[in-house]
């Protein structure tokens, strides 16, 4: 495309109002259903989220074989469990161990694994953690509260593909006693993307 | 095209600001915004590549001014004006011209799920050979092209290995233009963050970036 200067880029004023418009304008016109916005809507805000991700890594961290097919084949793995689709057609989950740290940015846009995570939050597609996680990995975890000793290997991974990464946080010390669904409810979004460690509630150490 | 949007390694954008307990979309608004979005997307009139070129074609100002959803929004008018599904006078007034005619939608409510299910596949089956192999040495090229490339500046003239080779997908630099899918290998490359940052950087620590065959050489 030449034309990379547009003269009449629309950038809206007010975004309520100008959302408001161009649904009402595009019904009227017969291109989209608003019951077809409805149910894109309540599936990202009720049933597509973190929950997904944090179920994988449950089960990675029950079941050694499943782990290890995720770490193989991040796709084949998830759709074990019935996920997959929209924004996780292609998978690549990533572990953290004592020595290596992951963590998952879009420099260029804001690439996230939907089918996984949901919808990303406002931190990740914001120009400060966009612009540092490259640059200054440590300086961001610092500012999740994260403070990676010295001869932990940080490494970053810029999504500029299709491909989807997800984290496989570490298995939190004291969990050996807690079930599957116990473990997946310890697994936040940001120890799937990298910014935080996967804990225990204080006192729940089994 | 080298845009405000390739943000990579920049510094003066201030600390991350991380909201507690966020919801998924902060106003009403933004939800539609989202959906629609998707919702015009599936008429197929443009790649999800050429909308994100149409995002990073936004004036700098705006392109850090905007919201993410607002950023879509412009984007997707743009896209509904060019690709002919609506007219620019029609965007001006939110109504329909005299002689529209009304389609029928391209994506209904009962679709939903299984077009989040089935999602939009970027990989080819089809057999190409790689250019390069796990373990190699590779270049990301100093290239400057003006339009859409997903190879990020701070990448260019740097020196890495081939850590995975992730198969064959369609190539943005051409499918934003409508130039066709130029399927090609993608592979994970890993980048010292002191080849990429210099002595600043933790000797240890590295940055990996999917890169297609087009954006490397032999090192």
């Amino acid at each position: 495309m030449s034309e990379h200067h547009h003269d009449h880029q629309t950038v809206p004023s007010d975004p309520a109002l100008r959302v408001k418009a161009l649904e009402s304008l595009l019904t009227e016109k017969g291109l989209v259903d608003p019951k077809a916005l409805d149910a894109l809507i309540d599936t990202y805000q009720y049933r597509v989220g973190p929950r997904n991700g944090a179920r994988v890594v449950a089960r990675a961290w029950v079941d050694p074989a499943y782990k290890q097919r995720l770490l193989a084949d991040g796709t084949s793995a998830i759709a074990e469990l019935g996920y997959g689709g929209a924004q996780g057609e292609h998978m690549v989950v990533v572990e953290n161990t004592p020595r290596v740290h992951n963590l998952i940015v879009c420099t260029l846009c804001s690439c996230y694994p939907w089918s996984m995570l949901g919808l990303p939050p406002v931190w990740y597609k914001s120009a400060p953690y966009r612009s540092r996680a490259v640059i200054d990995p440590r300086g961001v975890l610092h500012e999740f509260g994260l403070d990676l000793a010295e001869d932990v290997e940080v490494r970053v991974w810029d999504s500029t593909a299709e491909l989807r990464y997800l984290v496989l946080p570490e298995r939190p010390k004291g969990s050996e006693a807690l079930d599957e669904e116990a473990l997946a409810n310890l697994v936040t979004r940001d120890a799937m993307i990298g910014t935080a460690k996967v804990s225990l509630p204080l006192g729940a150490a089994a | 095209m080298n845009g405000v949007h390739d943000m990579g390694g920049m510094q003066d954008f201030g600390p991350v600001e991380h909201e507690q307990n966020e919801s998924v979309f902060h106003a009403p608004w933004e939800g539609r915004a989202f959906a629609l979005n998707l919702a015009a997307g599936a008429w197929r009139k443009w790649s999800l590549d050429a909308l994100r070129h149409q995002i990073e074609l936004l004036p700098p100002v705006d392109y850090l001014r905007l919201s993410y959803y607002e950023k879509w929004v412009a984007a997707v008018s743009e896209r509904l004006v060019s690709s002919g599904l609506i007219s620019r006078a029609e965007l001006e007034s939110g109504r329909p011209a005299q002689d529209s005619v009304k389609a029928t939608p391209a994506l209904t409510a009962d679709q939903v799920p299984s077009m989040l299910r089935s999602g939009a596949h970027a990989s080819r089956d089809v057999k190409i050979a790689p250019r390069f192999h796990a373990g190699q040495r590779v270049r990301a090229r100093n290239v400057n092209p003006v339009g859409h490339t997903r190879l990020p500046r701070y990448a260019r003239g740097k020196t890495g290995a081939v850590h995975r080779d992730h198969g064959v997908y369609v190539f943005p630099d051409t499918l934003a233009h409508a130039r066709g899918e130029n399927p090609q290998h993608v592979y994970s490359v890993r980048f010292a963050a002191r080849e990429l940052w210099g002595d600043q950087a933790p000797p240890r620590d590295s940055v990996y970036i999917d890169l297609w065959d087009d954006y490397l050489e032999p090192a």
